[in-house]
């Protein structure tokens, strides 16, 4: 196969995704009243950019064949505490993103910790570290409430020389400042290598350990981003479980829509983001088709179903039944 | 085969030995009681510990379903709304057609309810997709399913006698229906578990799926009855809960979830699967309840409670040991 083939093939669950989204998308805008302007444009990005951030964080462990369940949480637990810490002057503003930051990739840092020395397994320890978090994001703010610094959250959901959505943009560099080189990284390959096969990875030399600890750490730390963009948007926090479960739950399914095996070893954080878009915009269709809103829990759920059941044409390319059980 | 552990007739005994975790669960529920009798002497009287019981029993009967499938290696994300299902469809049957409605309301939802799981089932044996996304979508598409049920058709949400009766009678000696009800669910588990030749193909179907395959188990079938039933279990709690609360109502089943697999995990069962039993699911489940039970009357703040109980997960998980290093 050419070099071109190849990366085709390799790279088809992330085509997909984005073939998925663009046709999508064509229809929301064609079909929009007001059609595609910078408004619409900016009002659809800050939302689809949240989703999308969090999904990144979800791909992180994945990728080395774990799954984080406390996304959603650290999410909530960073809106609420942004809501708290980020005011005042812009000054004071920008220190406390820096806290808020920092605190979520504790909070990936101690799922990390536990995973790698605790030894237990990443879907129940970040199901009882999710309830500590939550926790947490109540303590800080029992009600909805709270403030945020506006000239930030200003620029973070507006436009950049009034056409470009900033949170777009903000995602375009976390994905180039974080995404790029972290894949690049001794310890982004290393992930890949402990998701295809922990045991050869070990045998290899690859460090198993520092690889999962940074992968659980920087899930953390964009979940968190997430949530910070989250509260730009609301302009306040609220430590909502639903709204957790729902960001921890569609985080997932952003995350296999965009190509990424939850097996391990096999994905990209950027097909996570288009994955992310789609479920977005199935919720803009069936606003611009004025569909009953009695119907759109039912056909989000079709279109959910339908989109991870695209999963299963693998089966299709097997020849010995044994591989079906790996 | 000289070794006497191996002797087919001692397996089921060995299944369910009391093992370390299950000792733990149990030590950990008479600390509790011994703990929270020094708050209060309530804790100790038998209406308390009654009550608690009967309160265990929804979660119960939720993690004796959430147990099979956890024993074959999977999870089942789609509980929250099976259990909804199961309690609403049962409602609105016994509203639709009266007389006969009361009667078949409890069988109609928990098929419902079984119904679901087969379809999981299909999707994660035939189309092996992942199980926790299929079931994943599976909860959305029933969740959408009940909105427009709801919504649309308007149905009645009220429980049956039956429902109420089953939920919250105390007929015989003062002890709840739904006592009597989880103890048989739990005895069918454990018989099916420990003395049918399906407990088996569970068990290894769980540790090594490709191996049972070549030994000739219809691990598909396996897949789908444990799947089966994890629905079907979920949709009777559902319709146990509406008669508890005297109606169904939408999201009724989402607190349902963590707990039930954090149960089953602190019992013991290996959340990777193959191995478990259903003494530890019932250590898990009463533990889960009086935690929740006893920091609610210490008036502990929501905030609080949450953290408690991640922690005490976390801790006892850390306490049964940690899993084996995965290098050989």
């Amino acid at each position: 196969m050419s070099t071109f083939g190849h990366r085709i093939a390799h790279n088809g669950g992330l085509l997909g995704a984005i073939a998925l989204f663009v046709v999508m998308f064509t229809i929301y805008t064609s079909n929009h009243p007001v059609g595609l302007t910078a408004a619409v444009a900016a009002t659809a990005a800050n939302k689809a950019v949240l989703l999308a951030l969090v999904a990144m964080a979800q791909t992180l462990p994945v990728l080395t064949r774990g799954l984080d369940l406390s996304v959603g949480m650290v999410f909530i637990l960073a809106n609420c505490l942004a809501s708290a810490i980020v005011v005042g002057t812009i000054g004071e503003g920008f220190l406390g993103i820096v806290a808020v930051l920092g605190v979520g990739a504790l909070a990936g840092l101690l799922n990390g910790a536990i995973v790698v020395w605790g030894r237990l397994q990443p879907i129940i320890t970040t199901l009882a570290t999710g309830a500590i978090y939550y926790g947490t994001a109540l303590f800080i703010r029992p009600g909805p409430g709270g403030d945020v610094q506006s000239d930030i959250a200003d620029f973070a959901t507006g436009q950049l020389f009034g056409v470009f959505p900033t949170s777009l943009a903000i995602l375009l560099a976390v994905v180039v400042f974080v995404w790029l080189p972290y894949r690049n990284s001794v310890l982004g390959r290393a992930a890949y290598a402990v998701g295809s096969n922990e045991q050869a990875a070990y045998m290899s030399g690859v460090p198993v350990q520092r690889a999962k600890l940074l992968a659980y750490t920087l899930a953390g730390l964009l979940a968190a981003l997430g949530g910070l963009m989250l509260t730009f948007n609301t302009y306040s926090g609220e430590a909502s479980s639903p709204i957790a479960g729902n960001y921890t739950l569609n985080s997932i399914a952003a995350v296999v829509i965009g190509g990424t095996s939850l097996f391990g070893g096999w994905g990209s954080a950027i097909g996570s983001i288009f994955g992310a878009f789609v479920l977005r915009t199935i919720e803009d269709l069936l606003f611009v088709f004025n569909l009953d809103p009695l119907w759109q829990p039912l056909f989000q759920g079709i279109v959910l179903l339908a989109a991870v059941s695209l999963g299963a044409v693998r089966i299709l390319r097997i020849r010995n039944r044994l591989e079906l059980f790996a | 085969m000289n070794d006497p552990k191996l002797q087919a007739g001692t397996l089921p005994v060995l299944r369910f030995a009391l093992d370390r975790s299950v000792l733990i669960a149990f030590g950990c529920i008479v600390l509790m009681l011994l703990g929270g009798a020094l708050y209060s002497r309530e804790f100790l009287s038998p209406e308390y510990l009654l009550q608690q019981l009967q309160i265990s029993a929804f979660l119960g009967i939720i993690a004796s379903g959430a147990m099979m499938v956890i024993l074959i290696g999977h999870i089942d994300l789609s509980i929250p709304w099976t259990v909804t299902l199961g309690a609403m469809m049962a409602t609105a049957v016994a509203g639709w057609y009266g007389e006969i409605g009361s009667a078949i309301a409890i069988p109609v939802g928990v098929l419902c309810g079984a119904f679901v799981g087969f379809l999981n089932g299909l999707g994660v044996a035939y189309l092996r997709l992942p199980s926790m996304i299929f079931t994943l979508g599976m909860n959305a598409v029933v969740q959408g399913l009940m909105v427009l049920h709801t919504g649309g058709f308007a149905p009645q949400d009220h429980a049956t006698d039956a429902m109420h009766f089953l939920a919250v009678g105390r007929p015989i000696f003062g002890v709840p229906n739904a006592l009597f009800i989880w103890i048989i669910v739990g005895g069918f588990i454990t018989y099916l578990l420990t003395r049918t030749a399906f407990g088996r193909r569970v068990y290894a179907v769980g540790n090594r799926e490709t191996a049972a395959y070549l030994s000739g188990v219809n691990t598909n079938a396996v897949i789908i009855l444990c799947f089966v039933l994890s629905g079907a279990a979920a949709a009777f709690a559902g319709v146990l809960l509406a008669g508890y609360s005297t109606k169904a109502y939408q999201a009724m089943g989402d607190p349902y979830l963590l707990p039930a697999i954090a149960a089953v995990v602190l019992g013991g069962t290996n959340i990777l699967g193959g191995r478990g039993n259903y003494l530890g699911t019932i250590a898990g489940v009463v533990l889960i309840t009086l935690l929740q039970s006893i920091l609610a009357v210490m008036q502990m703040p929501e905030a609080g409670r949450q953290i408690i109980y991640g922690v005490v997960i976390l801790v006892m998980l850390l306490g049964y040991g940690r899993g084996e290093i995965d290098r050989k």
